[in-house]
């Protein structure tokens, strides 16, 4: 079997140009899918029956929850590429998404929260979803303080890599664990999603502006890949000649 | 000379033995997280309330808090002195498996931190409030619990001992990955003193120990030859 | 191809420190019976060499062939038949030092009282075996140290700087305690910036250059 075509592919200089390509691809669809997804949003589909207008924020909340998992995932399955077959490239790819990871959750928190105000009347409740992204928040910061504390950076790579297996085998189960605390605490509360059934119109937008983040994490990725190759391969000929 | 291979459970019994003669000979740092313990759980009446009732509600959940930072900050140390004088180096080049090696020690630490833990709980919890009746299920949801974060703590260690404030990166790692064990333990004991059967969060936290347990040795031993490249 | 009556063979190892590329395609034999000395300047890699063959460090490319056969995906049967002496003694100051050899020695190989004391005879702390390490000096520490690598009863041995903390005496042991194990068959490979068995039959020299 050969794979060939699979070192070239995780070669530096071959990633670093196809990423280069792809970049604005990425870039700009997904800027015009989530111009278009928010003006969906927030003109085009109709308010909702309890919540009036406060709902939309909705579009922005639940796809960066679910990029955030996304993001864990892809980070993880990186870092078990590379360590497994010692891919450099896979490394660093995963160095790229967690910051990326990180903001994701970040957003889906504050979006939270704002949401909570009108909802709730306080700017923090102890709901599921929000306690999980808490969670998934420090499972994120501990990975970039893990790889920022090593000066070597192929020790970095393999240890973080160790522990975001080891996140993403926690993941769902600290999912669970708090969905459980959660019912067994508040039995009546409102739970954002669990509406009987969401309208077509408002579900549109939603799907488009899912797609539209995906794209996004893909522009970043690019970027920061690229960035992370630039760093790692500073002492390289191909890098040398091309400068 | 010919010389006999040492079996992979007479390795792992003399690694186990050599901690135990270890902390005999420095028994007071091994006491020091019990004191740690038992004076972050003075805290919380003294913060709060000293009225019995009132501690009752939160006591379990003190008493597990308590508990996972005392075990926590004793195994910040755990691997630090035998990879500084070339310990586990020898382990990585003894030809026995790794993982075993270190979960070994890693019972070695349980019994001599966790243990005493658990055996001190229901003192630790009646100063909190709680009644008699759920002795039991604290000791056993501790037993579990306790035994899991060795683990996750003996990946965690592993993985920041040579790192610089490798302590605070410690529970930064390992808190979060640690927070199912304190909502079914501490809620096992509060549906015990409501009168409901803790058997769930029970057998969720066994399932969770026996995973550690089997999984736990793989990322031990990998953390613990990324810490010998030096 | 295995080169002739080679038991231990390196080609073409490569290895990083950082973004130092210190070991570029370092390639070498050793037969039964033979002393590798590597040699060179501080920093030149011995220790990034040995440590790579150990395993203690990733080698990235090239390859390691234990008995005409390739230790990737065998390294735990590879360690076993190799002793390792490092910088660090690994000793535990809290332990005497028959406690130091059965705790450690006795994770390779089935120890008895009579080998521990025979082995302290042999590097010559047999009257220091009942005190904590602590206690030792440098010089008897790195003896006892020496006197793990004999109970590993392993066929290749890897020393980095053996002779370090050594007396005149000590070091006229190391020689012929690898004078002994070569006759038995053994390899070794080591890093010395000190005299070590110069002048004799079984010498073979690797100089690393910068």
């Amino acid at each position: 079997m050969s794979w060939t075509w699979f070192h070239k592919l995780a070669s530096p200089p071959h990633a670093y140009r196809i990423l280069g390509s792809l970049a604005p691809w990425f870039g700009w669809a997904s800027l015009a899918l989530i111009l278009l997804a928010t003006w969906w949003g927030l003109v085009k589909a109709p308010a909702d029956y309890q919540q009036g207008d406060g709902f939309r924020i909705l579009y922005v909340h639940a796809p960066s929850a679910w990029m955030s998992m996304f993001t864990y995932v892809v980070m993880a399955v990186a870092a078990g590429v590379g360590l497994i077959w010692r891919i450099k490239l896979a490394h660093a790819a995963a160095a790229a998404c967690a910051p990326i990871g990180a903001s994701f959750t970040f957003l889906a928190l504050a979006t939270g929260s704002i949401w909570g105000k009108p909802m709730w009347g306080t700017w923090w409740v102890w709901d599921a979803r929000l306690t999980s992204e808490l969670l998934l928040l420090f499972l994120y910061l501990g990975y970039m303080a893990l790889r920022a504390s090593f000066d070597d950076p192929q020790r970095a790579d393999r240890a973080s890599a160790v522990l975001a297996l080891v996140g993403v085998i926690n993941v769902p189960i600290i999912h669970y664990s708090v969905n459980w605390w959660s019912t067994l605490h508040q039995p009546a509360s409102v739970t954002k999603f669990d509406k009987p059934s969401i309208d077509l119109a408002m579900l549109i937008p939603l799907f488009l502006m899912i797609a539209g983040f995906q794209l996004y994490f893909g522009w970043a990725v690019s970027r920061r890949l690229r960035g992370e190759i630039l760093r790692r391969e500073r002492n390289a000929n191909w890098l040398k000649e091309a400068a | 000379m010919t010389a006999v291979r040492t079996p992979t459970l007479a390795a792992a019994k003399l690694v186990f033995q050599r901690d135990m003669t270890l902390a005999w000979r420095r028994w007071d740092e091994v006491a020091q997280p019990l004191i740690f313990y038992v004076v972050v759980t003075t805290m919380f009446p003294l913060a709060t309330t000293p009225d019995l009732s009132a501690l009752r509600v939160i006591g379990g959940g003190v008493v597990w808090v308590a508990a996972l930072l005392a075990s926590l900050l004793a195994l910040e140390a755990l691997f630090r002195a035998d990879v500084e004088d070339g310990t586990t180096e020898q382990w990585v080049l003894s030809g026995q498996p790794l993982g075993y090696l270190l979960l070994a020690k890693v019972a070695a630490h349980w019994v001599l931190t966790g243990l005493p833990l658990v055996i001190m709980s229901p003192i630790v919890g009646t100063g909190l409030g709680l009644p008699t009746s759920v002795w039991g299920v604290l000791m056993s949801s501790l037993l579990l619990g306790t035994g899991t974060l060795s683990i996750l703590g003996g990946i965690g260690a592993a993985l920041t001992v040579g790192v610089r404030r490798g302590s605070v990166l410690l529970s930064l790692l390992v808190l979060p990955l640690a927070m199912p064990l304190l909502i079914f333990g501490s809620r096992a004991v509060s549906m015990q003193m409501d009168g409901d059967s803790p058997a769930g969060p029970l057998q969720l936290l066994a399932a969770i120990f026996f995973m550690a347990l089997s999984l736990g040795p793989i990322a031990m031993s990998a953390a613990i030859r990324i810490s010998v490249e030096n | 191809m295995v080169v002739d009556g080679a038991l231990f063979e390196a080609r073409e190892i490569n290895a990083w420190r950082g973004d130092r590329h210190i070991l570029r395609d370092v390639s070498f034999s050793v037969r039964p019976g033979e002393f590798l000395k590597v040699t060179g300047p501080n920093g030149v890699g011995k220790t990034t060499l040995l440590r790579v063959i150990c395993g203690l460090l990733p080698a990235e490319g090239g390859e390691l062939l234990w008995r005409g056969k390739s230790i990737r995906g065998r390294r735990d049967e590879f360690n076993f038949e190799l002793g390792h002496l490092g910088h660090l003694n690994s000793l535990k100051g809290d332990l005497t030092a028959r406690e130091n050899l059965k705790f450690l020695a006795g994770l390779r190989t089935t120890l008895t009282a009579q080998t521990i004391d025979a082995t302290l005879d042999r590097v010559g702390i047999l009257s220091r075996g009942d005190l904590p390490a602590r206690s030792l000096s440098a010089g008897q520490k790195r003896r006892l140290a020496l006197a793990r690598l004999l109970l590993a009863d392993a066929a290749l041995w890897i020393l980095d700087e053996p002779v370090t903390n050594l007396d005149t005496a000590g070091i006229r042991l190391v020689e012929e305690l690898i004078v002994d194990h070569l006759e038995h068959g053994g390899l070794a490979i080591a890093a010395a910036h000190q005299r070590l068995l110069d002048d004799a039959p079984c010498l073979r020299r690797l100089e690393l250059e910068p």
